[in-house]
């Protein structure tokens, strides 16, 4: 099972910001974004987090996001869609970062939780 | 008092009129306690919910309810696109099983509790809903300045909930946004009677 990462942000270049400094970790890791609203605002989007997991082409996804409103925006996508999804209440960079790192090397979901479980801020 | 498709598609007539209308005062509202953009979230929310109304023609009011959920949960951008979203998810999914007003709008509140965790007191939208649903149970008449009350009543009470809980005190003597737009929800079904 491949796994991938999902970044939820309220703006659109935190959100494809964070994505470039991942893929400097991670360059095999499949990563997709939802950030900013449909009309490229400031918020997050059901829709738009929808998307980010359908096209992102691993099976199982870790997500991270950044404030309140993504989080329930995200676990609304969680309940809805098909692929299993896990979301962390990490510090946004930081959590990602050391997610995708590890998920490039092939780390066990176990020991990349005990290391977001350090970073827990939320 | 039950939800017949024809006064829940007037429900959400007169609330998309409700809001639309209200825009700018929503988002006055959200100003000192949030981020000021309530009001025209709301809006491209119900623009949405109305687009979606007008294509696929609902045939009952757990459709009307389905729709409005996805119309308002993918286009609203704040907190107000889950919890409006899920609370008329579930009012959908309890409208499949009865048409009772009480039972189904006890299912909204469910669902934005679900979502958001706050309760009663919180100075949420969760405190018009919860207040409505104690009337309904009273067997009160509900009328426009009772609702008007119940949302005046989160005037006074210091938000634990959300963007306005990091003012603390400094969140006493506004009127919480969620709480007037869950109002004009109420008025409208009030003014379509189903309420």
């Amino acid at each position: 099972m491949t796994k991938g990462i999902v970044i939820v942000s309220h703006v659109e270049e935190i959100g494809l910001g964070l994505h470039k400094l991942l893929q400097e970790v991670a360059k095999d890791v499949p990563i997709t974004v939802a950030a900013g609203t449909e009309d490229g605002g400031i918020g997050t989007s059901f829709d738009k987090v929808m998307a980010a997991f359908s096209e992102n082409t691993a099976d199982e996804l870790i997500a991270f996001y950044d404030l309140g409103s993504s989080k329930m925006n995200l676990e609304m996508a969680i309940e809805m869609h098909e692929k299993e999804v896990k979301m962390y209440d990490a510090s946004f960079i930081e959590g990602a970062y050391v997610t995708a790192a590890m998920l490039q090397v092939d780390t066990p979901i176990e020991a990349i939780e005990s290391e977001l479980n350090k970073l827990k801020v939320k | 008092m039950t939800f017949t498709l024809e006064n829940t598609l007037t429900t959400f007539d007169y609330f998309i009129e409700a809001i639309e209308n209200n825009k700018d005062y929503l988002s006055e509202l959200d100003t000192p306690i949030g981020d000021g953009d309530h009001g025209y979230n709301m809006a491209r929310g119900v623009k949405a919910l109305q687009d979606k109304l007008e294509q696929e023609a609902p045939e009952t009011v757990s459709d009307v309810f389905k729709i409005a959920a996805l119309g308002l949960m993918g286009n609203i951008g704040g907190a107000s696109g889950p919890l409006y979203g899920t609370a008329m998810l579930e009012m959908s999914k309890a409208a499949k099983d009865t048409q009772e007003l009480l039972n189904i709008i006890e299912a909204g509140l469910a669902g934005i509790q679900k979502r958001g965790k706050a309760e009663a007191g919180d100075k949420t939208m969760v405190d018009v809903w919860d207040q409505i649903i104690t009337a309904i149970k009273n067997n009160e008449t509900l009328d426009e300045s009772k609702i008007d009350t119940m949302v005046e009543s989160t005037k006074e009470m210091k938000a634990k909930k959300g963007r306005a809980s990091y003012l603390g005190d400094r969140s006493i003597g506004h009127i919480d946004p969620g709480s007037m737009s869950s109002g004009l929800f109420f008025k409208s079904l009030l003014k379509a009677g189903a309420l």
